[in-house]
């Protein structure tokens, strides 16, 4: 036998080099006219940043696995008043009632329009329930109240551009002690081959206050690349009580860019739900920092992927008080080439004791070259505490399949029924039938595309 | 068409080892026959293959059941003709409740039927899991639970002879459905089989123990021993067995005069 020396070829690895394009917004968009100086300063301290940040690339930790270069960031423009008329219209079944009872009020939020609708009860409760153009007319001293204190516009280029150009979203107020039974309910309808859909939503319940708010986003698919970038606030007062849905059904080529934070002040608890079935690509930031004692939050995701979809949540649980607690679950199927990230993190400050924090991810990847990443963290600087973490990826067992097969059940519907099954603990945690409803129809929607 | 299920020479082999080496049995439907024999000796190799399980190969031999060759057929195509098999060993479906996993079975079997069926009015379906669910004393909170998720032994034991209920086959093969029960659990289940035993079933009982055929009587034994079906009898053979075991059996086949 002879010996080979082995023969070392380098090769200089040819990468496509194409760079992050960035954006094409100037700060004449920042709007200014009519409001309030503080709203103005928050608005161009925000812009600042935004020019002072660069686009991020994958070189950046959190942005490892997620690639901007595909984005066509120097096509996008803001949407012109009216600008609704020249769109696709909003489909009559995503105003059908997502709760099973009448809403307390509701939003539907359209390029350059609105509609607001506010039972007139909680009107003289105090409860403001508008679009962000209205609040800031009407109720900048809210505002001003409530801006900058959740999340900064520093901590990433994407909440900088959201905080600066914000030209749609929501400002849910409600008062001290005031609680709603009536679901609220808003839509962002954001279609628009190349517009850009900048929005923001602030959710404020002061001590004591107890609702239930539900946040859709949607458009069309279309032939070519739509933004949206949003920046959600929420702050939970000392023992008030909040359910959040948010439910995200965008077109295919919608790239979608979220900074997401609640904040839970003592004895509040957030019961918080994402679902996500649309869009090319998202990138979600989705922080609950728990900063009273005894506060607990809930964070529910569930979410089912196909095509080249690309979604990419990078959640934190910060436990930034003693005896508070937290439970993540986050559960997703994935079919063809789609591709799921989960970075999770639960945080426990110094002096936080008695917290206990629990985060699983559970995916189910269905095709051969589909790809879930699930990246659990725990960063524990204080004592008495108890934190959990779990990630699982797994496929269908055939067995299972078997096994109903063997009842007379063909092997595509056992498929759905498995996929519905594992999805079932989640759906428990959503509210409204009408929710699970679209969500049941994504699945067997998907799992036919599955099937072929 | 004929009203029995007839395997002819079934041979089958699991990654490429054979396990069974020619089985013939007949089994007409309105009776009840026993298969007992050794561990690993292919009993469930048969059940299983007799369902359509893919990591079974069938290398020769046919299963003629209504005039056709089931063989041929996909488990679920088996199950909509009439072919049921109590697992030895269910599996979980964590999600899918026993209620919702059931009327999804007998909504494919009527769709089978009538493609525009509509399925089973929720209404109607109540009743009639309600009605089997008592005659085989199940718990009512068994309809809203998980599939065999978390379920005893005994629990999902019962379950599939509940599946058996509501979906009233014309070949049931219980394979083991009596292992892990208590006594009061194996009444049941045998009170259970015996009030859904009549001209219109045939009935294959797998068990290790003699005890399951006091209550849900055997008109034939079958013993298995290595593949193949070695020695046949009435009730009376599976008391034999019971008092003394499979060796003379094994004498009498390595004797070369086998059944
Ligand atoms: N899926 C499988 N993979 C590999 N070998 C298998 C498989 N299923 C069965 N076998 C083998 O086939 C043989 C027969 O097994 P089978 O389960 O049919 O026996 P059995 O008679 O039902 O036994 P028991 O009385 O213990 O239930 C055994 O040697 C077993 O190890
Ligand atoms: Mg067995």
């Amino acid at each position: 036998m002879t010996k080979e020396t082995p023969k070392i070829v380098t090769r200089a690895r040819r990468r496509d080099e194409a760079a992050v394009k960035e954006f094409a917004f100037r700060q004449e968009m920042v709007r200014s006219a009519g409001m309030s100086e503080f709203i103005r300063n928050y608005r161009l301290q925000a812009w600042q940043t935004y020019q002072s940040l660069p686009m991020p690339t994958v070189k950046e930790e959190a942005w490892r696995r997620t690639d901007l270069r595909g984005l066509e960031a120097d096509l996008f423009r803001l949407p012109q008043n009216e600008a609704y008329l020249d769109l696709a219209p909003l489909p009559e079944e995503l105003m059908r009632p997502i709760a099973d009872g009448e809403h307390g009020g509701q939003i539907i939020l359209m390029p350059g329009g609105s509609q607001v609708n506010l039972s007139t009860e909680l009107a003289q409760k105090g409860v403001v329930f508008t679009d962000l153009r209205t609040a800031e007319e009407k109720y900048p001293q809210i505002l001003e109240k409530v801006l900058n204190k959740v999340v900064k516009p520093t901590e990433g280029k994407f909440a900088a551009l959201a905080a600066a150009l914000a030209d749609t979203g929501v400002l849910l107020y409600i008062p001290r002690n005031v609680e709603i039974d009536q679901p609220l309910h808003s839509l962002l309808w954001g279609p628009g081959v190349h517009l850009a859909h900048i929005s923001h939503i602030i959710v404020w319940l002061e001590e004591g206050a107890r609702a239930t708010y539900v946040h859709e986003y949607a458009s069309p698919t279309e032939a070519g690349q739509t933004l949206h970038v949003g920046l959600v606030e929420v702050h939970v007062g000392a023992g008030a009580n909040l359910r959040f849905v948010e439910l995200q059904s965008w077109g295919e080529n919608v790239w979608n860019f979220t900074h997401e934070r609640s904040q839970v002040d003592a004895d509040g608890n957030l019961d918080w739900i994402f679902g996500a079935m649309g869009g090319q690509l998202t990138k979600n930031f989705a922080d609950l920092d728990l900063i009273g004692r005894g506060a607990s939050g809930r964070m529910s995701g569930f979410y089912f992927t196909d095509g080249q979809q690309h979604l990419d949540y990078d959640s934190q649980q910060n436990h930034l008080a003693p005896n508070t607690t937290s439970d993540l679950l986050f559960k997703g199927a994935l079919i063809d080439r789609s591709r799921v990230v989960w970075q999770g993190m639960i945080y426990v400050a110094p002096g936080a004791m008695k917290t206990d924090g629990y985060q699983a991810n559970r995916n189910l990847v269905l095709s051969r070259d589909a790809r879930a990443d699930s990246i659990p963290g725990l960063e524990i600087l204080a004592d008495d505490v108890r934190c959990t973490h779990g990630a699982t990826v797994g496929k269908i067992d055939p067995d299972q399949v078997f096994y109903l097969r063997a009842r007379g059940i063909p092997k595509v519907e056992a498929e759905r029924l498995i996929v519905e099954g594992f999805f079932d603990p989640i759906m428990q945690r959503i509210p409204f039938e009408g929710v699970r409803e679209r969500f049941q129809e994504a699945i067997t929607r998907k799992m036919e595309v599955y099937h072929g | 068409m004929s009203d029995e299920l007839i395997i002819r020479n079934l041979r089958v082999s699991i990654e490429g080892k054979e396990i069974l080496k020619g089985v013939n049995l007949t089994l007409p439907k309105g009776e009840v026959h026993a298969i007992m024999g050794p561990n690993g000796t292919g009993k469930s190799t048969l059940a299983y293959t007799l369902m359509g399980h893919p990591a079974y190969e069938v290398t020769d031999g046919e299963v003629i059941f209504k005039g056709q060759n089931i063989l041929e057929l996909e488990p679920d195509e088996r199950s909509r003709l009439g072919i049921f098999l109590a697992f030895q060993y269910p599996v979980a479906i964590p999600g899918v409740t026993v209620a919702n996993f059931l009327r999804t079975a007998v909504n494919a079997r009527r769709r089978a039927q009538n493609p525009e069926d509509k399925g089973i009015p929720i209404p109607e379906f109540r009743k009639l899991l309600k009605a089997k669910m008592e005659l085989l004393k199940v718990d009512p909170s068994f309809a809203g639970r998980y599939l065999n998720d978390g379920f005893s032994g005994g629990e999902k034991k019962r379950a599939e002879i509940l599946q058996m209920a509501v979906l009233q086959p014309e070949i049931a093969i219980l394979d083991e459905t009596d292992s892990g029960l208590d006594i009061d659990a194996l009444r049941i289940v045998a009170e259970g089989v015996n009030a859904l035993r009549g001209e219109n079933l045939g009935v294959l009982v797998i068990t290790h123990y003699q005890r399951i055929l006091n209550y849900i009587r055997p008109d034939v034994v079958h013993v298995m021993m290595d593949g193949r079906i070695v020695e046949t009898g009435d009730a009376d053979l599976a008391l034999h067995l019971e008092e003394h075991g499979y060796d003379w059996v094994r004498e009498k086949v390595d004797n070369g005069t086998p059944a």
